[in-house]
């Protein structure tokens, strides 16, 4: 397969509406040519609608699609040059996987040898030559994403759209194929939109990360910076675990059971908030047996997660998250009376549940 | 070990007794009518075994003609069915899922009209038919849609609900396909079996009709064994083991050419090895 240079993709101010229910409110994105774009959000945020405004397999109540500098915003899903995976398996069952990947090329009237031959290289491409002959019912879940992910590619579309194309698959197979897809999109340099409601699945993959809400989009930006600068507090929630801890905010900080943390946004106003503590901010500083103070509890429990564990402290008015590796967490077993330390590292503040403190 | 692995084996040697038992029971009620409908239709006057009734079927030129006819029908009326029949429901499901039940409720409405009640509400139009357009019989075939529409509904709706429809249309239509393309390569190859029920059974509901004909005054397959069984009981039987027979090997073969089973296309090893256990991704 050759390489091949990605286009630009933008969505501009779309709207989508069903009934008095608005899926979108005035979505904007622009994809670099070549980029993989996550867009992450709960159900019901928006993020399957903007997939399919793209793919046109929806109608948009307002705004424009420009992919490559063309405005698609009118044309039908069978003339976008689009290369789309379901997440729902769609291969069709009456074809084997090399037909399903040529069908495709088919309808762009490729021969019939030179599409045999673009669909077995195709396959190769996603490690799945030796299954060219199956049909869906005789393949895994993961193989049969694999075909779609090469049928969707064997058309050498110009965008690549994946809607939630791992959620059906079990934990194991879903890391190892999203490795195998995020390998493909860089081999391949094609402009990729992918929808997943699984944070470590965007996280992992994406080049840029957008967090949706309610039809819009809360922040867009690199995995990392939307993990550590989380824009608002619904970012801050939805992507990994958050404290909620009560504190007053003063002079650009916020000042939590004694310990003084900066803020995401140093102007905001002075006053009572809630700050949003990663699990990982927090630290186990040693034990507290006898001891008493704001940041002293009992840890309740310890959750194994492999190299890390998660720690659940009671500070007697409130339950703290602290993450720590596994063989630090080992030393402070349930019942432990323990000290917490908050790291430093610049959070958000919640006025109140329902109005966010956000710039 | 061994006690439930005898266990089983009883269990599965009742099974078996029990399947015997009523596939005999259902030969035997089905069978002996028509064994008596074989005797009678090769007995004689003096009892002796004679073709002759068999034979002089031939004799009967109405008889060619309604069963040329019946024949006609079923065909038209299998093809107006479908092409009626299966992009509706298609689109129905993509696009207009709210209209669903209306659909279905319009579909199964002819099952709670007699025969009678349809032929006087459809007397006016074939009365208008006959004078303006054409006398045919084969434009029974109109009624006839309506009268199978029930059970083919019933058959193409249950393979529509095996096959995720809006999916295999969505994957389709991005690679390209137009809506022609999308039906006719894509929902239809995967609906075969359900097309091929609604076939049959439209086939054996047009090859069994007499009420509509009959009363229309046209003169079909069942009708003509009707005024056949009048004249000469014998051949009358004759022709309507004929018909019965006839209509099975139909049926058989219909089900046989569209119900093979797929073979693994161009992969020799795994056409011998039959379908593998697919490993995980």
């Amino acid at each position: 397969m050759s390489e091949r240079a990605g286009v630009e993709v933008r969505l501009e101010n779309l709207v989508r509406r069903y009934g008095t229910v608005t899926a979108l409110d005035g979505l904007s994105l622009t994809l670099a040519p070549g980029e993989l774009v996550a867009l992450l959000g709960p159900s019901g945020c928006g993020k399957t609608t903007a997939l399919r405004l793209l793919a046109g397999l929806e109608e948009a109540d307002q705004g424009r699609i420009v992919i490559g500098g063309n405005d698609v915003t009118g044309l039908p899903t069978n003339r976008r040059n689009i290369g789309m995976v379901f997440q729902a398996y769609s291969l069709f069952p009456h074809m084997v996987a090399w037909e399903n990947v040529a069908f495709g090329l088919q309808m762009r009237h490729v021969g019939t040898a030179e599409r045999k031959k673009r669909a077995l290289e195709t396959l190769e491409l996603v490690g799945l030559g030796k299954f060219a002959y199956r049909y869906a019912n005789q393949m895994s879940g993961g193989q049969q994403q694999r075909v779609a992910l090469a049928r969707a590619l064997a058309i050498n579309p110009q965008v690549l759209l994946l809607d939630e194309p791992l959620s059906a698959l079990d934990a194991k197979v879903r890391s190892r194929l999203r490795d195998e897809i995020r390998r493909v999109q860089l081999e391949v340099g094609i402009t990729t939109l992918f929808v997943t409601h699984d944070q470590e699945e965007a996280l992992a993959i994406a080049d840029r990360v957008g967090v949706m809400q309610a039809g819009k989009l809360e922040q867009l930006g690199p995995p990392t910076l939307v993990y550590s600068r989380p824009a608002t507090p619904f970012v801050a929630d939805f992507v990994g675990l958050t404290n909620r801890m009560a504190g007053t905010v003063r002079g650009g900080a916020v000042e939590v059971r004694g310990a003084s943390i900066p803020l995401v946004h140093p102007d905001t106003p002075d006053g009572p908030a809630t700050a949003l503590v990663r699990p990982e901010a927090v630290t186990l500083a040693g034990n507290a047996d006898g001891e008493s103070g704001p940041l002293t509890g009992t840890v309740i429990a310890v959750a194994f997660l492999g190299a890390v564990s998660r720690v659940t402290v009671d500070l007697g008015d409130t339950t703290v998250l602290a993450q720590l590796p596994t063989s630090a967490a080992s030393q402070h077993p349930a019942g432990s009376r323990v000290r917490l330390e908050l790291r430093s590292d610049p959070v958000l503040v919640q006025r109140e549940e329902t109005a966010p403190v956000a710039s | 070990m061994a006690l439930a692995r005898s266990v089983q084996r009883t269990r599965r040697l009742k099974l078996q007794a029990f399947r015997i038992a009523v596939f005999a029971l259902a030969a035997v009620f089905f069978l002996i009518p028509l064994s008596a409908m074989v005797e009678f239709s090769t007995r004689a006057n003096n009892g002796s075994r004679t073709l002759e009734y068999w034979q002089s079927i031939t004799t009967y030129p109405e008889m060619t003609d309604a069963i040329v006819a019946s024949l006609q029908l079923a065909v038209i009326t299998s093809l107006v069915m479908l092409v009626l029949l299966v992009p509706t429901m298609v689109w129905v499901r993509l696009k207009l899922h709210r209209l669903n039940r209306i659909v279905e409720f319009i579909c199964l409405l002819p099952l709670t009209i007699p025969a009678i009640v349809l032929v006087v509400g459809l007397f006016p139009m074939y009365i208008w038919l006959g004078t303006n357009l054409s006398d045919s019989i084969l434009t029974l075939a109109l009624a006839y849609v309506v009268l199978v529409l029930p059970y083919c509904y019933r058959a193409l709706d249950a393979g529509l609900g095996a096959i995720d429809v809006k999916t295999l249309t969505e994957a389709a239509r991005s690679l390209g396909a137009g809506w022609f393309t999308v039906m006719w390569r894509i929902i239809v190859p995967n609906i075969s079996n359900a097309i091929l029920n609604a076939t049959l059974l439209s086939v054996a509901l047009v090859l069994g009709e007499y009420t509509i004909a009959n009363n229309l005054l046209y003169n079909n397959l069942q009708v003509e064994l009707v005024h056949l069984g009048r004249a000469s009981a014998g051949t009358s039987i004759a022709v309507a083991v004929g018909s019965l027979f006839f209509a099975f090997v139909l049926l058989v073969a219909i089900a046989f050419v569209g119900g093979r089973p797929r073979r693994m296309r161009g992969d020799p090893v795994a056409a011998v090895a039959g379908p593998l256990q697919a490993s995980q991704a």
